[in-house]
C-alpha cells in the first residue's frame, strides 16, 4: 500500500519489500519443508522396493496422525510461550484410565470421555501452578510427565492392560477405514484443518499470538495473558487425553510405558515446522509437515535396515540442523 | 574554552563511508574533535551518528575514508582496541551484569586482564567508592539489579571514567536520568574536558546541547552537514539543519481563550495508592491538553497506570463524563474508552515481530471480527491503512512487521493502536522518546487535533520544554502526591522543577 507514503515521506530503502523478503522466507520453509520431504520420497522409492507401497504409506500416516494430534496442542502451546514436557505419559494415562474403568464394567464411550476430561483436568492444574503459583512451565511439566507416568505404572502394576472385548465399533475408531481411508487419518485432518483456521483467523487465538509475541505488550493491550496461557495448557494435555483414546482404539490395549520420549519428537516437529520456543510464531502446516518429515525419515531408516541407535541420532542431528537454519534465518530477518 | 596548547585535533576523520547492505549509512562523513572539548552530534534517528560511533568504537569498519587519531592513521578493528588506544563508549543501553555488585561491574575490564587469581574485594569497593563518590549517592557494593535505571546508566559513566581515556563518547546519557542528576554529570563532563579529555556527546536536546557543548556537528541522511561553534549559532538553525527544512512550528498553537470549556472530561477524587500515591484528585477538561510532570520515580506512570487499573490496588472515585467507573482489569477501562500508551515502545507497547495491522489491532481484536470471532482481514488492513494515513504513518505496506519501522514511525503505530478504539481519554507516557525532531512535531499536532475532537488527553513527559510547549495546563507530582498546578505564563522550566523537587509548602512558605 503505497497510497500511505506521502510525497514528503523520506525513502528509507532498507524497509522497502521487506515483508515481501518475509513472505518469501517463510514460504520458503514450508515449501522447502515439501521439497526435503518430495525428494526423501523419490530417493526412497529407489532405494526400498517396499516404499511406495500402499502398506507402507498407509502405515507411515497411521504413526504420523495420532502423534499429530499432539502436535497441534503442543504447537499453540509453544506459541503462547510454553512448553509441554508431560505430553507423552499424560497420553499414556489417558489410554490406562480409560483401560482400566473398561475393564470394570464402564462403557467405552464414557471411559473415553472421563478419561479425556482426567486429562483436561491434569492441564488445568499444570496452567494453574504457571499462572497462578507463577512457576516454570518447563518444571511444572517435568513434574507432571514423572506423576502421570507413575500413576499409569501404579495403576497397571507395570503390565500392559489387554482390552480384548472392546467393542468393534469402538476399535472402528482406531482400526476402522471409510472407503480406502483409516479413521484414523480422517480424525487428524479433522483436527488439523479445524485448527490451523482457529489459529489463524479467530480473536481468541490471535491472543495466544500477542500474548507469546510480547506477553507485557499483550496485558498492556487489555488482554488477559495469563487466562491465554492457562487455556493453551490445557488444551495440550486435553489433546493428548484424544490421542490416548485412539491409541487405545488402534492397539486394543492400554499400556503404560507409551509414549516414553514423545514430547521430543513432538517439540521437534513443531520446531522444525517453524515455532519458537520463545513464543509468538508457529504454524500448524509446518508444525504437520514437521510431523511428516520425521515420520518419513524414520520410516525410511529402519526400511534400510538402520540401526535404531542411528535413528536417534540422526532425528536429533535434524532437529539440530532445522533450528541452525532457523536461527540465521530470523537473525537474516531481525 | 578548552584553552589547551596544542591546537591539532585529536581525532580526524576525513571522507568516512560506510554500507550496510543496499543501505548507505554513511556518505563521506568528515568530523574533526579537538583536545578538551565537549562536541555535540545531532541529528535524527537514521542520520548516522551510530554508525559514526560503532566505526570509532571499533564495533563496525569503514569501507573507506580515513581516521587520524593524534595525527596518526588508525584502523580500530575491536572495542577492545579502542579501549587500548584510550576511547571510552557510554552507549544508551545498560549493559551491566544485573547479579554482580556495583564495584565489580565498573572494573570489569580491570578484572579481566589481571594476573591476580583471587580478587580483591575491599580494593576495588575503594577506588569504586572514589570514582562513584563525585557522580552520586550509590554504594559499590550492592548488586546493580537493586538500583534505579538513572543510577544505573551513571554507574556505566563510572565505569567509562576507569578507563583512562582521551576520548569519551556519551551516547544520549541523560535519557534515564533526573535534572539533578543530569546537572551533576554535566559538571563532571566539563571537570573532565578541563583536564584535556575531548568528550563526544550524542542528544536529542537541544537546551543540553546549548549549555554545555563547545561546538556541534550535524549529520543528515549519512552525510557531514556542517559543524558550528555552539555560541555562534542556534537552536533553531541546528534543528533545521538536522531535518533539512525550517521546522516553523514544533509545538502547535495552544487553545485560545474562547475555546475554553467548562466541560468536565475524566473527574478524578481522592485516587489512592498503597505505597505509590495518595490523595490524587484533578480534572481534565474538554479541548486541553493536560501534563503530568515530575522527577523519575515521584508516582506519574502510576496513577495514570493506577487509573485505568495496569497496576496496583486503587482505591478512590474516577468518573468519565460525569458517570462513575467500575474497572475491574484494563481490558475494562478500553473499553469504557480510557487507554495508556506505554513509555517503553519495545518492551511493553508493541509486538515488534508482528505486522503493522496486527499492532494496530492488538487492543480489539474483535472489533475487525465477525459476530462468531473469526477475523476479518481485509477489515484489519483497512483499519491500519485508515489509521495509518491519518497519522501519515511512512511504511511500505501494513503488512510488514513493526520491527522494520523508524523509532517516531513505531510510535504511530503505538498511537494508531490506541485510535483504533475510538478512545475517549489517552494518556501518553513518554510519546516522543526515542522520536526525531520532524516526528516529534507531527505527533504533538497529532495530540492536539485530538485534543480539539474532544478526546482527552494527557500527556507525562521528562522533557520539560515538550510539557511546556504541548500543554494547556500541567500538574506537578511529587512523591505521589500533586505539589502544584501550573499554566499560562506560570508555566516555566523553574517553576516546574521548583514544584517538582522541593513542593508547594515551602514555596509558599518563601
Amino acid at each position: 500500500m503505497t497510497s500511505i507514503a506521502t510525497p514528503s515521506a523520506k525513502v528509507r530503502p532498507a524497509s522497502v519489500g521487506l515483508m515481501g523478503g518475509v513472505k518469501q522466507l517463510l514460504r520458503m520453509r514450508e515449501t522447502g519443508l515439501i521439497l526435503i520431504i518430495l525428494a526423501l520420497f523419490i530417493a526412497m522409492s529407489f532405494a526400498s522396493p517396499y516404499f511406495l507401497t500402499w502398506n507402507n504409506l498407509r502405515a507411515m500416516a497411521m504413526a504420523f496422525a495420532v502423534e499429530g494430534i499432539v502436535v497441534v496442542g503442543m504447537t499453540i502451546l509453544l506459541i503462547s510461550g510454553g512448553i509441554d514436557l508431560s505430553v507423552g505419559s499424560v497420553t499414556a494415562l489417558a489410554m490406562v484410565i480409560a483401560g482400566l474403568l473398561f475393564l470394570n464394567g464402564v462403557d467405552p464411550w464414557i471411559a473415553s470421555g472421563i478419561a479425556i476430561a482426567a486429562c483436561t483436568a491434569i492441564g488445568a492444574g499444570m496452567g494453574f501452578f504457571v499462572t497462578r503459583v507463577g512457576l516454570h512451565h518447563f518444571i511444572v511439566s517435568l513434574a507432571v510427565m514423572v506423576i502421570a507416568r507413575g500413576l499409569c505404572l501404579l495403576g497397571t502394576g507395570g503390565r500392559p492392560l489387554g482390552l480384548y472385548t472392546l467393542p468393534p465399533e469402538f476399535k472402528f475408531i482406531g482400526q476402522g477405514s471409510i472407503g480406502v481411508i483409516p479413521v484414523v487419518i480422517i480424525i487428524f485432518v479433522v483436527v488439523v484443518v479445524v485448527f490451523d483456521f482457529l489459529l489463524r483467523r479467530t480473536t481468541i487465538f490471535r491472543k495466544v499470538f500477542y500474548t507469546g509475541s510480547n506477553e507485557k505488550a499483550a496485558a498492556y493491550s487489555g488482554i488477559r495473558t495469563k487466562k491465554v496461557v492457562f487455556l493453551t495448557t490445557t488444551l495440550c494435555s486435553a489433546l493428548c487425553g484424544v490421542a490416548g483414546i485412539i491409541y487405545m482404539a488402534r492397539f486394543g490395549s492400554a499400556q503404560p510405558t507409551f509414549g516414553i520420549g514423545m514430547e521430543l519428537n513432538v517439540i521437534a516437529a513443531a520446531v522444525i515446522g517453524g515455532a519458537s520456543l520463545s513464543g509468538g510464531s508457529g504454524t500448524i502446516f509446518g508444525a504437520i509437515l514437521g510431523t511428516i518429515l520425521l515420520s518419513v525419515v524414520s520410516s525410511s531408516l529402519a526400511l534400510l535396515d538402520v540401526s535404531v541407535y542411528w535413528q536417534d541420532i540422526i532425528r536429533g542431528s535434524i532437529l539440530l540442523t532445522a533450528v541452525t537454519i532457523d536461527h540465521y534465518l530470523n537473525k537474516r530477518r531481525g | 574554552m578548552s584553552g589547551h596548547a596544542e591546537n591539532d585535533p585529536i581525532l580526524k576523520i576525513t571522507g568516512l563511508t560506510k554500507s550496510f547492505g543496499p543501505v548507505k549509512a554513511l556518505r563521506g562523513v568528515d568530523f574533526e574533535l579537538r583536545r578538551g572539548e565537549i562536541h555535540a552530534i545531532a541529528g535524527e534517528n537514521g542520520a548516522g551518528k551510530s554508525t559514526l560511533m560503532n566505526i570509532i568504537d571499533g564495533i563496525h569498519r569503514p569501507d573507506g575514508g580515513s581516521m587520524l587519531l593524534d595525527g596518526k592513521p588508525v584502523s580500530i578493528t575491536s572495542p577492545a582496541m579502542a579501549q587500548q588506544l584510550g576511547i571510552g563508549f557510554v552507549h544508551q543501553e545498560i549493559a551491566l551484569c544485573p547479579d554482580v555488585s556495583v564495584a565489580e561491574n565498573i572494573f570489569m575490564s580491570v578484572t579481566n586482564t589481571t594476573r591476580s587469581l583471587l580478587m580483591d574485594y575491599a580494593t576495588l569497593e575503594r577506588k569504586a567508592g572514589e570514582i562513584l563518590g563525585q557522580l552520586g549517592d550509590i554504594d559499590p557494593s550492592v548488586l546493580v539489579r537493586t538500583l534505579s535505571i538513572s543510577q544505573q546508566q551513571l554507574v556505566e559513566i563510572a565505569k567509562a571514567l576507569t578507563l583512562d581515556c582521551r576520548v569519551l563518547i556519551l551516547d544520549e546519557p541523560t535519557a534515564a536520568l533526573t535534572e539533578r542528576e543530569a546537572q551533576i554529570l554535566f559538571g563532571i563532563m566539563r571537570k573532565l574536558a578541563s583536564q584535556g579529555i575531548s568528550i563526544i556527546y550524542i542528544s536529542h536536546r537541544m537546551v543540553e546541547i546549548f549549555q554545555n557543548c563547545d561546538r556541534v556537528t550535524v549529520l543528515r541522511d549519512g552525510q557531514y552537514i556542517a559543524t558550528k561553534n555552539v555560541a555562534e549559532t542556534t537552536p533553531g538553525e541546528v534543528v533545521s539543519a538536522m531535518v533539512g527544512r525550517v521546522i516553523d512550528n514544533l509545538y502547535p498553537a495552544k487553545l485560545g481563550d474562547n475555546e475554553r470549556s467548562d466541560e468536565i472530561i475524566l473527574d478524578v477524587r481522592n485516587l489512592t495508592e498503597r505505597t505509590r500515591f495518595r490523595d490524587i484528585s484533578f480534572q481534565l477538561r474538554k479541548g486541553e491538553i493536560l501534563g503530568l510532570a515530575g522527577l523519575i520515580g515521584a508516582g506519574r506512570s502510576e496513577i495514570v497506570k493506577g487509573i485505568c487499573r495496569l497496576e496496583g490496588e486503587v482505591t478512590g472515585e474516577v468518573r468519565l463524563h460525569g458517570q462513575p467507573l467500575q474497572i475491574a482489569h484494563y481490558g475494562d477501562s478500553i473499553s469504557e474508552g480510557i487507554v495508556y500508551l506505554s513509555e517503553d515502545r519495545k518492551g511493553d507497547g508493541l509486538f515488534l515481530d508482528m505486522s503493522i495491522a496486527s499492532n494496530v489491532a492488538a487492543l480489539s481484536v474483535e472489533q475487525v471480527a465477525s459476530r462468531l470471532g473469526i477475523i476479518d482481514e481485509q477489515r484489519e488492513t483497512a483499519q491500519a491503512e485508515l489509521l495509518g494515513s491519518r497519522l501519515n504513518l511512512k511504511c511500505a505496506h501494513v503488512g510488514q512487521p513493526v520491527s522494520a519501522l523508524s523509532g517516531g514511525n513505531q510510535q504511530k503505530v503505538a498511537i494508531a493502536k490506541m485510535l483504533s478504539v475510538n478512545p475517549k481519554v489517552i494518556f501518553l507516557d513518554e510519546p516522543t522518546r526515542g522520536v526525531d525532531v520532524g516526528a516529534k512535531a507531527e505527533i504533538h499536532r497529532i495530540l492536539r487535533d485530538l485534543a480539539r475532537g474532544g478526546v482527552g488527553i494527557i500527556v507525562i513527559s521528562s522533557e520539560l520544554p515538550e510539557l511546556i510547549g504541548v500543554c494547556d495546563r500541567v500538574l506537578v507530582v511529587r512523591e505521589g502526591r500533586i505539589s502544584g498546578e501550573v499554566s499560562g505564563d506560570e508555566m516555566t522550566e523553574d517553576r516546574i522543577m521548583y514544584l517538582a523537587s522541593i513542593g508547594e509548602e515551602r514555596a509558599l512558605a518563601s
